[in-house]
């Protein structure tokens, strides 16, 4: 699985947008605006021309109401000749790392030279939708003809019509086993004795480096955004600075109410954002002169129990470590999404049980620890957000971000996804690799 | 089928179908559009005589050209009617074709898709159905209005006829041109199509001639007799308020024309020729005819060459830059705007969608696909692909100079470097260049969205080519390009600022403001130079006039040498005058003795301006200063412009009354060396 046995894949550039915390109204962009929005700087500032592009592949759970695969539309209104195709991929949280993967996986086969993939979500704009009783009302009122019917048809409208059906709390719920992602996330803090004041602590850093980051400039491939009010939007708005233990602890737990542990603040929070990453083959960066910023060395997909489908990064990161001969000293950076604390926590916990690593992973011993001051170090879903289409291709991206900042070799970047999966990205830095090599010649 | 009557020189030929009916194709040899030239007509006049022993079953009217019906129309004929004789005759031969047309005794369809203007409107109503597609190339008009007539082959009283008089009368009292959905929704079309629908749908109409629908009872009473003067005396109120009679007689006699004959058909139609036969020989129609030609040769300056612009990049987010920017998103370019400010560029983006509403109203997909054309770019991002760069930042050379040593390098090699300056010489910003030559200006006027011209500004070192292609550039972002050598103020601005300078010293001079706009009025300008003034920003008047009054040695009157921060017009709320919610505030009651005098002030410095630009070759042809005063200052269209103005008035008369005038006022009136040449 390795790409050994094909072409080598580069990262070449890479923007996403702010992330834009949803504050339960609709929010100024769909999921096709943001990724326009995205992407029309990254095109801009490169120099192959549109037509160079062998596809689009765009991850997003849930689109607009008239953006049906997304991705084409996007791509057309991109002004991206109508040639190339473009395709949505839908792996619910991972969607956007699927989109990379399959842009990584087409470019290794030979299959394509440039490729634009990333990820989308407007979780602002997630649909709200008639229930069926609705639906058939609707449908009896428009087959009634005379005034009569329509009448008739009108006096049998009751309340039970007008609850309304929530596409994002059902797409944040795992109905095979009948769980929310919340309840997943408690689940494994029970499994761990996570405790609350861990999760908490763990948010408040999340969040202060992001500010710190954001301070520091560290977030460059984040575009500026504009809405047709007047407004523009250049940072992450949901982060807190000023963001205390203390004023976590208020907050009450969102899913298992009264006893849980699992908050909004210790949650990863509902965004809108758009990310995207351009790859190319070796061929394509001699031809169009492209500045590499990585290399896509593995990727790898896991599924696992659906109840604790936050554990997902470490049965694909696994893999990953094994196929490589890597220890987790190897590794200077990792990105693991944060969809909740307690899973990120529970995921470092897991590497260093061994009962967890045998059982699970079918390792011979535990694989280690993961060290905090290299994970997540600009922030994660808990002050980021987590708009689930777009967060693969984020977490890849910003991982590439920090390898040449720190001139590192390599990161792996991986997450959780909704119903039982995870999925990981190795990354290397060729710049670094390069040197290290030069130094060993 | 079979065709009949092909001859490489004529306009029309019919193909007869399998049904008998005759499809009567309008082609005419060599030319790109269909014009209802006196050739046209009698060809087809002859076609229908035919018919009349052989009747088809039906007779189906359309075009051969590609998304263009019948243009109109050959403005040019109407240029060799001497007297009214001569105009009722030609009018009279299209209205025997188009009551021929109309008394056919099988079903006509006209079958419209593209421009469908004037003659060609006029044409479709004789038939008993006019038949469009909705594409968005087909307009249909009757915009005679413009040109200082109003229909005179029969579409008056048809018009009326079809769409009831409220209707009829607002499209030819206006001129605008309907899309097919606001056609059909007045009854000017029985029917609108895709195009992939249109023939069938003719066709349909053809074999079945259905009832024609009769107007609503409440429109058909607005033709009463009795109603007819009270409606006619509103309609006169509202063209009053855009036009004066003296002016533009022809919107008044349009309603008076259908006001005294809309009873009768035959005599309106009788009456309307006769009408327009007087409207076509009065100054004011030839004077807008010259206007149209003078708008027709601006577009040909932009013809030379071809430019294929794809990619705009401006800079400078501030109201110009802007409006420029969202205009070209308009006009389908990719436009980036460039500024270090995030802020500004909010609300440049805001601004745009105000524009984008404007023009797309509310059709969602094209102001969506607007506002992904143009991208607001803090970065600069755009500069390296960008086929032409527009600078529109403030009026600093320094800035200015040190912005092009940095984007010199970024830019395509062959890109064009365009400035929106109005006030610094492009000599001074060109010599930081590596390529020099590179460097045009491109001088748009505010607002953008409404302001027709756009001043081409060849400097010394501008390469010809780049004017050419600015030239291309202007006329195919849908502007009027007019080339303008570099000098202080370059054409329209030097010639509007003595014009609006005398005006503010005659406010000096304790004139009132309210008086000096109405003679300018009265003149024919569509708006005062007072309240000119105070729309532009007196600011930005004192500081183009700043300019000038070092060039040209006009001195700055003591109205704008000292400016309040809180009265600088209409933007601060208070100028000249004072503002109320957007309005002047103007009292009514003001006089002054010698109106004639404050008439005379101010049009012979701007005569007089006009004509020294001539003699310094500020433009390329003498007509080209009436087009650039014309379509950059909005100058009475009905004179035919300042130089127009200056022959059909008599240069010694006016060389009398400016001599006079000196006398009075002193040097600025001085009369200018090039007088002697016109």
């Amino acid at each position: 699985m390795s790409n050994e046995c094909g072409r080598k894949v580069y990262i070449v550039d890479g923007s996403r947008t702010p992330q834009l915390k949803s504050r339960g109204k609709v929010g100024p962009f769909s999921a096709g605006d943001l990724a326009v929005a995205a992407a029309k700087p990254l095109l801009l500032r490169n120099n192959f021309p549109l037509d160079a592009i062998d596809e689009v592949i765009l991850g997003c759970m849930m689109p607009g109401e008239r953006e049906a695969n997304v991705g084409r539309v996007v791509s057309l209104r991109l002004g991206i000749p109508q040639s190339v195709p473009a395709w949505t991929v839908q792996r619910n949280c991972a969607s956007g790392m699927q989109s990379v993967d399959s842009a990584y996986k087409n470019i290794r086969n030979g299959d394509a030279d440039l490729i634009l993939a990333g990820g989308v979500e407007s979780m602002s704009r997630a649909p709200v939708l008639f229930n069926h009783t609705m639906v058939n009302w609707l449908g009896e009122f428009m087959r009634s003809r005379s005034i009569g019917q329509k009448l008739s048809t009108i006096l049998k409208l009751r309340g039970k019509h007008f609850t309304p059906v929530i596409a994002l709390i059902h797409g944040l719920t795992d109905d095979t086993v009948g769980l929310g992602m919340g309840e997943t996330a408690e689940i494994i803090a029970n499994n761990f004795g996570i405790t609350r004041e861990q999760m908490d602590e763990y948010a408040m850093t999340s969040h202060h480096r992001l500010a710190k980051a954001h301070e520091s400039g560290f977030l460059d491939e984040i575009e500026v955004l504009y809405d047709d009010k007047g407004n523009f939007y250049d940072h992450d708005d949901g982060v807190r600075p000023d963001s205390t233990v203390e004023s976590l602890a208020k907050l009450r737990p969102a899913f298992d109410r009264k006893y849980g542990k699992v908050t909004a603040g210790n949650s990863a929070q509902i965004t809108d954002g758009a990310s995207w990453l351009i790859l190319a083959s070796e061929d394509a960066v001699k031809k169009y002169d492209l500045p590499v910023i990585a290399s896509i060395a593995d990727t790898q997909w896991a599924g696992l129990d659906p109840a604790v489908m936050g554990m997902g990064p470490v049965h694909a990161m696994t893999p990953i470590m094994q196929r490589n001969n890597l220890s987790i000293e190897d590794i200077d950076y990792w990105e693991i999404n944060e969809a909740f604390a307690t899973q990120v926590l529970g995921c470092v916990e897991a590497w260093q049980q061994d009962e967890y690593c045998q059982d699970k992973l079918k390792l011979d011993h535990a694989m280690g620890k993961i060290p905090y001051e290299k994970l997540n170090i600009d922030g994660g879903g808990v002050s980021i957000g987590h708009p689930v289409g777009a967060s693969g291709a984020r977490i890849i991206l910003h991982m590439c971000k920090i390898l040449q900042r720190t001139n590192a070799k390599q990161g792996m970047a991986s997450l959780c996804i909704g119903g039982g999966q995870g999925g990981a990205v190795l990354l290397q830095n060729e710049a670094a690799q390069n040197s290290i090599k030069t130094e060993a010649a | 089928m079979s065709e009949e009557n092909r001859s490489e020189d004529s306009n029309w030929h019919v193909e007869k179908d399998n049904n008998n009916i005759a499809w009567v194709h309008f082609d005419k040899p060599e030319s790109a559009a269909n014009l209802l030239a006196q050739s046209a007509i009698k060809e087809l006049n002859e076609i229908l005589i035919d018919f009349e022993s052989d009747l088809p079953r039906a007779i189906i009217i359309l075009s051969d050209k590609k998304d263009s019906f019948i243009f109109g129309a050959d403005i040019k004929e109407f240029t060799a009617l001497d007297n009214k004789e001569q105009a009722l005759a030609f009018m009279l031969k299209g209205h025997e074709l188009m009551n021929r047309l109309e008394a056919m005794k099988c079903p006509t369809v006209a079958m419209v898709h593209g421009l469908c203007f004037g003659g060609g409107t006029e044409l479709s109503l004789a038939c008993d159905y006019i038949v469009a597609s909705d594409d968005k190339k087909t307009k249909i008009g009757l915009p005679e209005i413009k040109l200082g007539i109003h229909p005179g082959y029969g579409g008056t009283a048809r018009s009326i006829e079809r769409c009831g008089p409220m209707a009829a009368m607002n499209i030819m009292l206006t001129g605008r041109a309907l899309n097919a959905r606001a056609a059909k929704k007045i009854r000017l079309i029985e029917e609108m199509v895709p195009l992939r629908q249109l023939k069938s749908a003719a066709e349909s109409f053809a074999l079945t001639a259905p009832q024609r629908k009769k107007l609503p009872f409440l429109t058909r009473v607005m033709n009463y007799s009795l109603v007819r003067p009270i409606i006619a005396s509103q309609m006169r109120k509202q063209v009053a308020s855009k036009a004066r009679k003296e002016h533009y007689p022809a919107p008044y006699s349009l309603i008076s024309l259908w006001q005294k004959y809309a009873g009768n058909k035959k005599l309106m139609l009788e009456k309307e020729a006769i009408a327009v036969a007087d409207l076509a020989t009065t100054d004011t129609a030839r004077n807008l005819v010259r206007v149209f030609f003078l708008q027709e040769q601006l577009k040909s300056q932009g013809k030379k060459v071809k430019f294929d612009a794809e990619y705009v990049h401006v800079i400078g987010g501030g109201i110009m830059g802007g409006d420029i920017a969202s205009w070209c998103a308009i006009q389908g370019y990719s436009v980036t705007v460039q500024d270090q400010d995030p802020e500004r560029l909010a609300q440049t983006i805001k601004r745009a969608q105000y524009s984008f509403k404007k023009k797309f109203k509310r059709d969602r997909r094209a102001i969506r696909d607007a506002n992904d054309r143009l991208m607001a770019d803090h970065r600069g991002s755009g500069i390296h692909r960008a086929d032409i760069v527009i600078e529109a930042i403030f009026e600093d050379v320094d800035v200015k100079r040190s912005l092009y040593e940095s984007i010199e390098p970024k830019m395509k090699p062959d890109a064009i470097l365009a400035t929106n300056t109005s006030s610094i010489k492009l000599e001074d910003l060109s010599s930081c260049l590596k390529n020099p030559g590179r460097l045009v200006g491109l001088h748009f006027f505010n607002p953008v969205a409404l302001m027709p011209l756009v001043e081409i500004i060849r400097g010394n070192e501008t390469d010809e080519n780049v004017v050419q292609q600015a030239l291309a550039f202007g006329k195919n972002i849908g502007k009027l390009p007019l080339a303008v050598k570099s000098s202080p103020g370059f054409l329209v601005n030097r010639i509007l600022m003595p014009y609006i300078l005398e005006a503010v010293t005659m406010v000096d001079e304790g004139i009132p403001p309210e008086v000096i706009d109405k003679a300018a009025l009265q003149y024919g300008m569509p708006m005062g130079p007072i309240e000119l003034a105070d729309t532009v920003g007196l600011d930005i008047c004192k500081s183009v006039a700043n300019i000038l009054s070092a060039a040209l040695d006009m001195p700055l009157p003591a109205n704008l040498k000292t400016l309040s921060d809180k009265k600088l017009g209409k933007k601060t709320g208070e100028g000249f005058y004072k503002y109320k919610s957007g309005k002047p505030i103007k009292n009514k009651s003001a006089s002054y003795s010698n109106q004639q005098e404050v008439q005379d002030r101010l049009v012979l410095r701007l005569l007089n301006e006009a004509t020294a630009c001539l003699r310094e070759g500020i433009v390329d042809e003498a007509d080209l200063i009436d087009a650039g005063v014309i379509f950059g200052t909005g100058f009475a269209p009905f004179r035919g412009g300042p130089l127009e103005y200056i022959r059909s008035t008599g240069v010694d008369e006016l060389s009398q009354t400016l001599e006079g005038l000196k006398n009075k006022l002193g040097d600025r009136f001085k009369k200018d060396e090039g007088w002697s040449s016109l």
